[in-house]
């Protein structure tokens, strides 16, 4: 189980991240942060934390749920459905620059179906893309415009990301086991 | 018509005050009936409904979900709220919608229960939500249909989605539901709502306590685990929740009261009786009511009615069966 990231890591790259997102962003008040679930929210929540310490604007934070947008509801065999959980934006998103955060990116559905649910909030001026890790294997046509680390792997393999606020601690691993996530 | 269900005791299920894990999953063809439920897929149904409610308060209220499926409504009694709320809960998540009301259809030619259930499966809908008068109705045609069967109420038997959103509605207020004083009070005998409540209030660990007039009192009810008391009073008292049911008349062959004033005078829920309730009770109805039988105007418009709320999560929770049961199973267990 060969350790990727670990949380001296993800730290350093999180803040490599914020300092990117400022430049190429000028002027940071139209920035708003939309974590997909679950994983995406508190790498949002670091981002700006990390942006707000950098001395900029502090950044609203959203949380989306993208479970009712997924293209393979009736398509798995008897297995735990997600459960559904809320999406939260407590702002409007129209007009603003929306920086859709995950934590790994791999075949492109989940950020295809975070589109279509964001676009049903309203009209961002624009979406960039900002994940941990690119583990490639992309089915769609959909590139991250910030990568923390882009790892090659084998559609074997499985990528887990960990974060403290989720699962206790931080690191990124990959495992070499049954089907990938 | 008796109830022929597995008989649900407080405190006989695994989950006691509502704070057990979910289901990982609604792994059933058919929603027939609250019986079929374990406390943690009610709590699962409960939990969804959570996130399906925030859907109801964006600008565009539609989720992709359930493109391409088609649900029939079929209801061979009259509804308002029920059928209206599954109608919004389908389109919501994007289902394509049928109402078929037994009124207009060919049931009034003669067909038979078992041939309309036919003639829609060969136009192979996904789901079937359907209200008969007859007790056990879904329950026959969730064996002879390849398509998953709502039960939106069957006679004198269940009506799992209105318990559903009651548990909803009362876990939204106070948090819980085990350990709770329930007091379900009127037409106990032709109601299936207090079937549905009291088998998941019972799942749930709450403390159900039912009145009404002796004519009204199936026997036997003690069975379901809910204490039965000839006095509204003991019932309401110290309660944290009131529901009450409503006299349906359209059920009622024979007298089973003097008048209806009389129903009121010693059933009726009067300001003065919902004071002996805890001071934070809500009073709950599953609709429609009749004002000044079984619930006083002043009550159903008060500050402790949550009767619109109900409504209300009606919505939501009909929105999680609907999702639940669309991606539970797969079609080899369907068949």
């Amino acid at each position: 189980m060969p350790l990727v990231m670990d949380a001296d890591r993800i730290s350093r790259t999180l803040m490599r991240i914020a300092h990117e997102i400022l430049e190429r962003n000028r002027g940071v008040e139209e920035l708003a942060f939309v974590g997909i679930r679950t994983r995406g929210v508190p790498l949002a929540k670091r981002l700006a934390a990390k942006i707000a310490e950098i001395g900029a604007h502090p950044i609203p934070v959203g949380a989306l749920d993208i479970t009712l947008y997924r293209d393979d509801l009736m398509r798995h065999a008897v297995g735990p459905q997600p459960l559904v959980r809320s999406t939260e934006i407590p702002f409007s998103i129209d007009d603003k620059k929306i920086l859709l955060v995950d934590d790994v990116l791999y075949t492109g559905r989940t950020i295809r179906a975070a589109l279509d649910a964001l676009i049903d909030f309203g009209r961002p001026q624009s979406i960039q893309l900002v994940v941990l890790v690119d583990r490639g294997h992309r089915e769609l046509p959909i590139k991250a415009d910030y990568v923390g680390k882009n790892l090659p792997t084998s559609r074997q393999q499985s990528v887990q990301a960990r974060l403290v606020e989720t699962d206790g601690r931080d690191e990124v691993v990959v495992e070499d086991s049954e089907r990938g996530s | 018509m008796r109830v022929d269900t597995a008989v649900h005791r407080p405190g006989h299920e695994g989950d006691r005050g509502g704070a057990g894990h979910p289901a990982a999953g609604l792994h059933m063809k058919d929603l027939l009936g609250i019986a079929d439920l374990t406390s943690e897929e009610i709590l699962l149904v409960l939990e969804t409904a959570d996130a399906m409610k925030e859907i109801g308060t964006r600008p565009i209220k539609k989720v992709p979900t359930l493109r391409g499926k088609t649900v029939v409504n079929l209801f061979f009694e009259p509804s308002t709220r029920t059928r209206t709320s599954f109608e919004i809960a389908e389109k919501r998540l994007s289902a394509d919608t049928l109402n078929i009301a037994a009124s207009t259809s060919s049931v009034t030619k003669g067909e038979t229960l078992v041939d309309t259930a036919l003639t829609l499966e060969a136009m192979a809908p996904d789901m079937i939500v359907m209200r008969h008068s007859a007790s056990g109705a879904c329950h026959l045609l969730s064996r002879i249909c390849r398509s998953r069967i709502i039960n939106a109420g069957d006679g004198m038997h269940e009506h799992p989605t209105q318990a559903l959103l009651d548990a909803y509605t009362i876990r939204e207020h106070k948090g819980r539901i085990g350990g709770l004083k329930v007091a379900i009070i009127g037409d106990l005998l032709h109601s299936r709502v207090l079937r549905s409540n009291l088998l998941l209030l019972g799942k749930l660990g709450a403390d159900v306590w039912v009145s009404g007039p002796a004519t009204l009192v199936p026997p036997g009810i003690e069975r379901f685990g809910a204490r039965a008391t000839w006095s509204i009073d003991e019932a309401v008292e110290g309660a944290d929740v009131v529901m009450m049911l409503r006299i349906q008349q359209e059920r009622m062959r024979g007298h089973f009261f003097p008048s209806l004033r009389e129903y009121f005078t010693l059933f009726g829920l009067t300001a003065a009786r919902v004071t002996r309730a805890k001071p934070d009770v809500i009073i709950m109805h599953p609709g429609p009511m009749n004002r000044g039988v079984e619930i006083a105007s002043e009550v159903a418009d008060g500050p402790y009615a949550v009767i619109l709320e109900q409504v209300a999560n009606g919505v939501a929770i009909r929105m999680a069966v609907l999702y639940l049961l669309a991606g539970g199973v797969t079609e080899e267990t369907a068949s």
